[in-house]
């Protein structure tokens, strides 16, 4: 027999896995029948009334959904991903769009204020210790605590959602590339001192590169959290967003949409952190 | 005096870490001329790549000066290259663009061309052609130490500046390279101030030889002239003459004496000093 690979039996086992998962979610949603005991006795007229009148069996089902519902929804929303009906009724990859919108937004926002402030603070050792324990204070506070001030000065959902990305993804990379502008190689800047290399070749050509790995580190940290935190900003912000999605399809008791949001927002973040990865192994050199 | 010649000249260097401390080498004086070798030898701590540092301008002495051209050292500058212990190669730069970025320090005004074409000139040099598109971690120690070599080359410094060098590397690659360096610095007649701890190594490559005494207090105790013939080649080295008293004289000096200076100094009886200058199997008797 052929030998298999790590990969390869890792894959099969990941199968497996799954197949056990979703056997024992069927078993666990699939229809009870139950013989009413009370229709011996009781009222038939009553029974019938409440719709339990068919000789006194009744098929109970599961209030969770079981995995052909879960196929259904995942076959509707997924055959059309942007289709547009109003304000409550959007395709999935409308939702997702405008959740990833956001996101990005934020994001860069808080890479344009991030990599230059970080830098700034990595070179700088004064600015450091000023800015350190802003930093320190403002770093632990849950983006969502700022939800009521970005509201009441922003006074706009849409955007202060967008604030809310901006603040959480803004900490990871400030510190990560203070860090990493900060750790440069002394050897390496003694090198650029010693060919009198100029200010602005010196950040982009040695302390850019240098830094770059740890700097994607942060960027890779920041926006797991963005994807984290942008769900439960648009649950309480509402409007549009697979956070909202999520909400809606919860007030409309459809578990199964919840269900389907759910790994449609797990799938996303896997692919923005797969994306990320990418981005780190381009940037990263062996020393 | 400054004569002509001087093209390098050390006053009274010292340098301190802490206030309460002794100075780590206090009283250095000693002068360079234009396309000498220099080696200098002591133990560890005794502040040689501290003043190879001075001199890149890369640290600040606490007290004394030092001048190149008449000019006192403020300060890095392109005209002395610097060939660190640890290569100190850009490690996500080819071999190539390692060298081509310093090409392009030192001459901003070039063009592309010209920056590759100088730059592929000091890598045949160092007969580094053929890794030209290959990262420093793809390259052996002996490979990464030439590219830092040939980038210190490349931008035509007045003076080179070798922080131990071929410290690191095995002694077969270390004959090497110390054959290619003499043949390099025969040619272009570089003025270049070496630290080494290999006495061979001093005996092959240096015109003179710098002893310093054991830190703290540490000064520069002798300098001692190479009386070997300047075309020595490390393959017929040993069968000169006067290679042994050479040889014995520095090896004598860091085993016995390189501790005296030390005592003495930190008593205070050495302001003033000024090096005593040797000739090894000349002015002294060929003990064997």
């Amino acid at each position: 027999m052929k030998k298999l690979s790590i990969k390869a039996k890792g894959a099969i086992l990941s199968l497996m896995i799954l197949i056990v998962a979703l056997l024992i979610w069927h078993i666990a949603t699939v229809p009870k029948v139950v013989v009413n005991p009370v229709t011996a006795s009781g009222s038939s007229e009553y029974q019938a009334l409440m719709g339990q009148g068919s000789g006194g069996v009744t098929v109970e089902k599961s209030g969770f959904p079981s995995l052909t519902q879960i196929g259904e929804t995942f076959y509707k929303q997924l055959s059309h991903p942007f289709y547009d009906n109003g304000p409550n009724d959007k395709g999935i990859g409308i939702q997702l769009a405008y959740s990833l919108g956001r996101v990005a937004l934020g994001f860069l926002l808080a890479m344009l204020v991030a990599i230059p402030f970080g830098f700034l603070i990595g070179m700088s050792p004064l600015a450091y210790e000023a800015f350190n324990p802003f930093i320190q204070i403002l770093k632990p506070i849950s983006p969502l605590a700022w939800m009521p001030i970005a509201l009441y000065t922003i006074k706009d959902s849409s955007i202060s959602g967008i604030f809310v990305i901006f603040i959480c993804s803004v900490w990871p990379m400030l510190l990560n590339t203070a860090f990493g502008v900060a750790n440069v190689r002394k050897e390496l800047l003694n090198v650029t001192k010693t060919l009198e290399v100029s200010p602005l070749r010196k950040a982009f050509l040695v302390i850019l590169p240098a830094a770059a790995p740890t700097i994607l580190t942060g960027m890779r940290i920041s926006m797991g959290i963005a994807w984290l935190v942008i769900v439960a900003a648009e649950m309480l912000v509402g409007g549009t967003g697979i956070g909202y999605f999520l909400w809606n399809e919860w007030n409309n008791l459809s578990l199964s949409s919840v269900i389907f949001a759910i790994i449609m927002i797990g799938v996303v973040g896997m692919l923005l952190d797969l994306a990320f990865a990418r981005l780190q192994k381009m940037v990263s050199y062996a020393d | 005096m400054q004569t002509d010649n001087t093209f390098l000249k050390v006053e009274n260097l010292s340098k301190s870490y802490k206030l309460d401390a002794p100075p780590v080498f206090e009283g250095i004086n000693f002068e360079i001329e234009r396309g000498e070798f220099i080696c200098i030898i002591g133990h560890s701590g005794c502040g040689k790549t501290t003043i190879l540092n001075v001199l890149a301008g890369l640290e600040d002495a606490t007290g004394g000066y030092a001048y190149m051209t008449g000019r006192e050292i403020k300060g890095p500058s392109l005209d002395r290259g610097v060939v660190f212990q640890g290569h100190a190669l850009m490690p996500w730069m080819t071999t190539m663009q390692n060298v081509a970025f310093a090409v392009k320090s030192k001459f901003p005004d070039w063009s592309k061309q010209k920056i590759a074409e100088h730059s592929k000139k000091y890598l045949a040099m160092v007969g580094l052609v053929n890794a030209e598109n290959k990262k420093p971690s793809e390259l052996s120690g002996g490979m990464k130490q030439r590219v830092g070599i040939a980038r210190a080359f490349a931008i035509e410094p007045k003076m080179l500046l070798l922080d131990e060098p071929f410290g690191a590397l095995d002694a077969l690659t270390r004959g090497v390279i110390q054959d290619e360096l003499l043949k390099i610095c025969g040619e272009t007649q570089q003025t270049v101030f070496m630290i080494t701890h290999d006495v061979d190594e001093a005996v092959l490559l240096a015109d003179k030889i710098m002893l310093m005494s054991n830190g703290p207090n540490a000064r520069i105790a002798e300098i001692v002239v190479n009386t070997l013939p300047k075309d020595r080649k490390r393959a017929s080295l040993h069968r000169d003459p006067m290679y042994y008293p050479m040889r014995n004289h520095l090896v004598d000096f860091l085993v016995n004496r390189s501790k005296d200076l030390q005592v003495k100094g930190s008593a205070g009886e050495l302001d003033g000093y000024q090096p005593i200058i040797v000739r090894p199997g000349i002015d002294t008797p060929i003990t064997q």
